[in-house]
């Protein structure tokens, strides 16, 4: 008999008899949260990244002044305004860890926990895209915050690869001191666009 | 190459004895246990509906459990329509040899591997350089701990016992490229791995992982992590294989809600973790493999009561809140599962053959407070009094019980013996002879009263009221 085949059969001979389960679904699903915006920036910053609240006119100019002259991963599908004066960085690993930031949008933010959610759509880059740079500045339109766990969860398609993001990378492996910035981006910039 | 936990001798009063006298562990565990258990209270406080994710936690997976069988066949469909490919492995053994091939198969001889609980217990790092593949552990404190030829002592923080200090000693001893005139200042010590890893990652072609959760009704795998190695390994390498516990299973994508809140809150004690990816069979072009492990699960599965071990999902609180481990640490417990989960799950995935896991059960004061923390309600002392039952018992303690039982089992009896133990109260020794000494080894023998409660009650009755 095949492992598949056994596993199987040792399973179904240790459940035999054992109770049906109901699942008790008494959690909110839908936490009421009169700012979205300020909660989710509030979040974010406690995790020690930098936030700033705009009106959308003003997001593209903001952007410009962050990333002027600095060598960005602008990925496929960006509003061409979020990337003004930047200088484009290649496509290559080595390229990638040799730019200095890379300008995403995301899928969903969370309020309650501070968390931006990319699922590699237009305009948020590949998975090493946002990885690899040391430098993380993420546009997240006020549509697109929810207030938990649970709504983003229902937003997001899992047939996608999904990174959620909660702050700058992070170790408290040393006496369980926080430090910032391990393996990915050691700067993690948001802009709240309302 | 860290050494592996398999067939490691002692017991755990004896290993929990040469912890204790060590101050500096005990110092560092109590700095730890103490800083984490305040963030998780606080993280957890602010949740008006704990207690309802934590029911809900709980009978997601007891509804996986009971129908196991369904949901890892709806688990391989997934993976394997969304171009993943899966392997069955009956026992570590297996499991190892499935591993090996792969990455066999790919030609590399070195892979990167992401903090993994399930390749710990199976020795894989070990089974790999057998057949000359490297195994780089890429979290910190693993890294701390492979570095060191240690043992990890802690599901969240493996290196939690050591210091600034010794982790700086480990580095410039070990690391080859530590830089010169490194501090102890943990952001340095983190520079100094972060600058150690970096090429590696860039570089390598096949990663090993372990998952939180699989998601069977998608096929979705799901990992969280703070450091962005995981990150790192998941999405960089070529090939990823991925080596899970059949146990890791939820039925369906919406269940994530419930355990994305419950498992950064009561682990790291933060209201996300920095970094959670998730992905469903071959993401990005990646040639994917997914290994799923019982080596021992349906074991733990066919027992009634034990089965709950089951449902953890590796968050660590009850070690934070176990007065037991707070003392003993995580290495007298003689597994990659320490504190009062490992204390379930270890003698029951490896049977209580050995000294060690024999004594295992017994690794608790049963205090309870390993339940109150645990965020899908594991009844640890349940299955603690449970194992207890089952452990086997020397033979003067059968004697002993069997003693005690049939001076208990009749009322003149008892009073009999109680009268005769007041009047030989001088006799008794403050330490028993013979086998009876692994009683009163570790604990006091209470004091003998000058007159039983029984005959003083009796007299009390007759003469002391009106």
């Amino acid at each position: 008999m095949g492992a598949r085949e056994e596993i199987l059969g040792r399973i179904r001979q240790a459940v035999r008899g054992a109770p049906e389960v109901e699942i008790p679904r008494g959690y909110r699903t839908a936490p009421p949260v009169d700012d979205l915006a300020g909660l989710f920036a509030e979040r974010v910053r406690d995790y020690r990244a930098i936030v700033h609240v705009l009106p959308a006119a003003e997001v593209p100019a903001a952007i410009t002044e962050l990333v002027r002259g600095r060598r960005m991963v602008i990925p496929d599908g960006l509003p061409p305004e979020w990337s003004e004066g930047a200088e484009p960085a290649g496509g290559s690993l080595a390229e990638l860890d040799a730019a200095d930031g890379v300008v995403t949008g995301c899928a969903v933010a969370i309020a309650e926990t501070g968390t931006i959610v990319l699922d590699t759509g237009p305009g948020q880059g590949t998975r090493a895209q946002t990885l690899v740079p040391d430098y993380h500045l993420c546009v997240v339109l006020a549509g697109q915050i929810v207030a938990g766990v649970p709504e983003a969860v229902a937003r997001l398609d899992p047939s996608r690869p999904l990174t959620w993001i909660s702050g700058p990378s992070a170790t408290s492996d040393i006496e369980l001191n926080r430090v910032e910035g391990v393996h990915g981006p050691r700067t993690l910039e948001v802009i709240v666009s309302t | 190459m860290s050494a592996t936990f398999l067939g490691m001798p002692g017991s755990f009063p004896n290993n929990a004895e040469k912890a204790v006298q060590n101050s500096q562990l005990r110092y560092n565990l109590r700095k730890a246990t103490h800083t984490i258990r305040g963030r998780r209270a606080s993280v957890v406080g602010e949740l008006p509906d704990w207690q309802e994710l934590r029911a809900a936690g709980k009978a997601i997976k007891d509804e996986t459990l009971r129908h196991l069988d369904r949901y890892l066949l709806q688990l391989e469909e997934a993976v394997t329509d969304a171009g993943g490919h899966v392997h069955w492995a009956r026992d570590a053994a297996e499991a190892n040899r499935i591993v090996t091939d792969l990455v066999k198969a790919t030609g590399e001889t070195e892979v990167v591997k992401v903090k993994s609980m399930a390749t710990q217990e199976i020795g894989l790092n070990e089974a790999l350089a057998e057949h000359g593949i490297a195994a780089y552990e890429t979290d910190l404190a693993e890294l701390i701990v492979q570095l060191g030829d240690d043992f990890p002592s802690h599901i969240l923080v493996p290196a939690i016992h050591r210091n600034r200090a010794e982790i700086r000693e480990i580095f410039l001893d070990r690391m080859g490229d530590a830089p010169e005139g490194l501090t102890d200042e943990p952001a340095a010590l983190t520079e100094a791995a972060r600058l150690h890893l970096r090429e590696r990652f860039l570089r390598s072609k096949v990663a090993i992982s372990g998952a939180n959760f699989m998601v069977a009704e998608t096929g979705t795998l799901v990992v969280l992590e703070s450091e962005g190695n995981g990150r790192m390994c998941l999405s960089l390498p070529e090939t990823l294989i991925s080596v899970v516990g059949i146990e890791k299973l939820v039925p369906s994508w919406r269940d994530l809600e419930v355990f994305l809140q419950l498992l950064p809150r009561s682990s790291t004690g933060e209201r996300m973790n920095p970094y959670t990816s998730t992905w469903t069979g071959s993401a990005e072009g990646q040639e994917f493999h997914l290994v799923l492990l019982d080596n021992g699960r349906t074991g733990v599965l066919a027992d009634e009561v034990g089965r709950q071990a089951l449902r953890c999902i590796r968050c660590s609180a009850c070690l934070n809140v176990c007065p037991v481990y707070e003392r003993a640490g995580g290495h007298a417990y003689g597994s990659v599962y320490p504190g009062p989960i490992g204390a379930i799950l270890t003698p029951q995935l490896r049977g209580m053959g050995s000294d060690l896991d024999a004594s295992l059960p017994y690794a608790s004061s049963l205090c309870g407070a390993c339940f109150e923390a645990c965020p899908v309600a594991i009844d640890i002392p349940e299955v603690l009094v449970h194992l207890r039952a089952e452990a086997p018992h020397g033979a003067a303690e059968r004697a002993g019980m069997r003693l005690a039982g049939w001076v208990f089992g009749d009322r003149a009896r008892l009073a009999g013996v109680q009268r005769l133990a007041s009047r030989l109260r001088k006799l008794v020794p403050k330490r028993l002879p013979g086998p009876l000494s692994a009683w009163t080894d570790t604990r006091d023998l209470p004091d003998i009263p000058e007159e039983p409660f029984r005959d003083w009650w009796e007299r009390e009755e007759r003469h002391g009221r009106p």
